[in-house]
């Protein structure tokens, strides 16, 4: 079913697999340019998703892989796969982009498709209303002094 | 949009169940080469990460792979970095650029910060304007880090207060980002200051309403 907004997951599995020549050299300069980055992976990744399906993912979201090891026949890619690598320690979701090179919308996006499907486990953070407890403050001034 | 932290932590199959550490963070802003990357560096303890985004992220649908061609990408790097405490928690440190189109990052970044330290150079005071502006509108307790760059006249703290139109509680000290003990000071400073001013300090003074 094609959705109104875009094509459909099955325009990704679809497209043929491009050669791996390059670009014209005008479209070159500008995919390498400087910023512009990860820019098209990103998308084929996570299917043209831009939002998760699941969870907020704060920047300071803390991550851990849970439960058994995953095979690759069950629609995870590749990055999905290093995610759960790079989990096997808790990371928060700043560290999965800043170690994978990922934007962090991609990131999200994939982590979303993780926690679905229970390969993940999340913590939180405290959310801004709850800033009061007193032991967070001791906690980080203890931490800060014994640097 | 948050559940509690024991729910969340139940992995699927109940395989293994254990408490994750809550991460708490700490913003360091200022203008272009003021010292938010030394910053974060002298007190992290892993080797610092970068985050990007790309500004055309932002509601950009999926019919819009085509367009990407034709728009003019940019992308927002923030360094961060992080300290492991006791007590299970986790400190990150976020090095966020300054300018004000960068803002839709900064909400990102304060919303649940501990507290934030604006630097600020003597040279280019204004450059931290946005900066200030931002944690007093938004009321993210900080303080303002003056470092002191090699040929930068000194001026008093109480001159640079002024300039700054802070409130009179806002700290305001020097700092070299280059030096551990200097930055340990900076942000222990900090974190006392978000104490007091979310009355939460020792004396449990309570907040004026
Ligand atoms: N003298 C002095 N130089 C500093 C200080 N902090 C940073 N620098 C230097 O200023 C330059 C810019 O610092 P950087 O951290 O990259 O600035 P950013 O753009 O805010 O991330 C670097 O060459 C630093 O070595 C400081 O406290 N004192
Ligand atoms: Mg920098």
């Amino acid at each position: 079913m094609m959705p109104p907004d875009g094509p459909s997951p099955d325009f990704w599995a679809e497209d043929p697999p491009r050669p791996p020549a390059p670009p014209e050299p005008d479209a070159a300069e500008r995919w390498l340019d400087e910023g512009a980055g990860p820019m098209v992976r990103p998308y084929v990744m996570t299917s043209g998703r831009t939002e998760p399906s699941r969870g907020t993912f704060d920047l300071i979201t803390l991550v851990v892989a849970v439960g058994v090891e995953p095979d690759t026949t069950i629609g995870l890619g590749p990055e999905h796969l290093a995610i759960i690598r790079l989990c096997q320690t808790v990371m928060s979701v700043a560290e999965i982009t800043g170690h994978l090179d990922l934007p962090v919308a991609t990131v999200r996006v994939m982590l979303g498709d993780l926690l679905d499907k229970g390969f993940v486990s999340l913590q939180e953070p405290e959310p801004e209303a709850d800033m009061h407890d007193i032991r967070i403050y001791k906690a980080v001034i203890d931490g800060l002094r014994a640097l | 949009m948050v559940s509690g932290p024991s729910r969340r932590n139940t992995p699927a199959g109940g395989v293994r169940a254990r408490r994750l550490p809550t991460a708490v963070k700490i913003v360091i802003a200022g203008g272009f080469g003021v010292g938010k990357t030394t910053m974060v560096g002298t007190v992290s303890e892993t080797q610092p990460l970068r985050t990007e985004e790309l500004l055309t992220d932002r509601g950009v649908g999926v019919d819009d792979v085509e367009g990407v061609e034709r728009k003019d990408t940019t992308t927002v790097a923030m360094d961060f970095g992080r300290i492991t405490m006791r007590d299970e928690y986790v400190l990150y440190l976020f090095g966020t650029p300054g300018q004000k189109r960068f803002w839709f990052m900064w909400d990102e970044v304060a919303l649940g910060a501990l507290g934030a330290v604006v630097l600020a150079d003597t040279r280019r005071l204004s450059d931290c304007f946005p900066s200030v502006d931002y944690f007093e509108r938004r009321k993210t307790p900080f303080v303002v880090a003056v470092n002191c760059f090699e040929g930068a006249k000194r001026y008093d703290l109480a001159e640079i207060q002024m300039a700054l139109n802070l409130g009179p509680r806002v700290p305001v000290m020097l700092c070299d980002a280059r030096r551990l003990d200097s930055c340990k000071e900076v942000l222990i400073d900090l974190v006392l200051h978000a104490m007091k001013y979310r009355g939460l300090s020792e004396e449990a003074q309570p907040q004026n309403a």
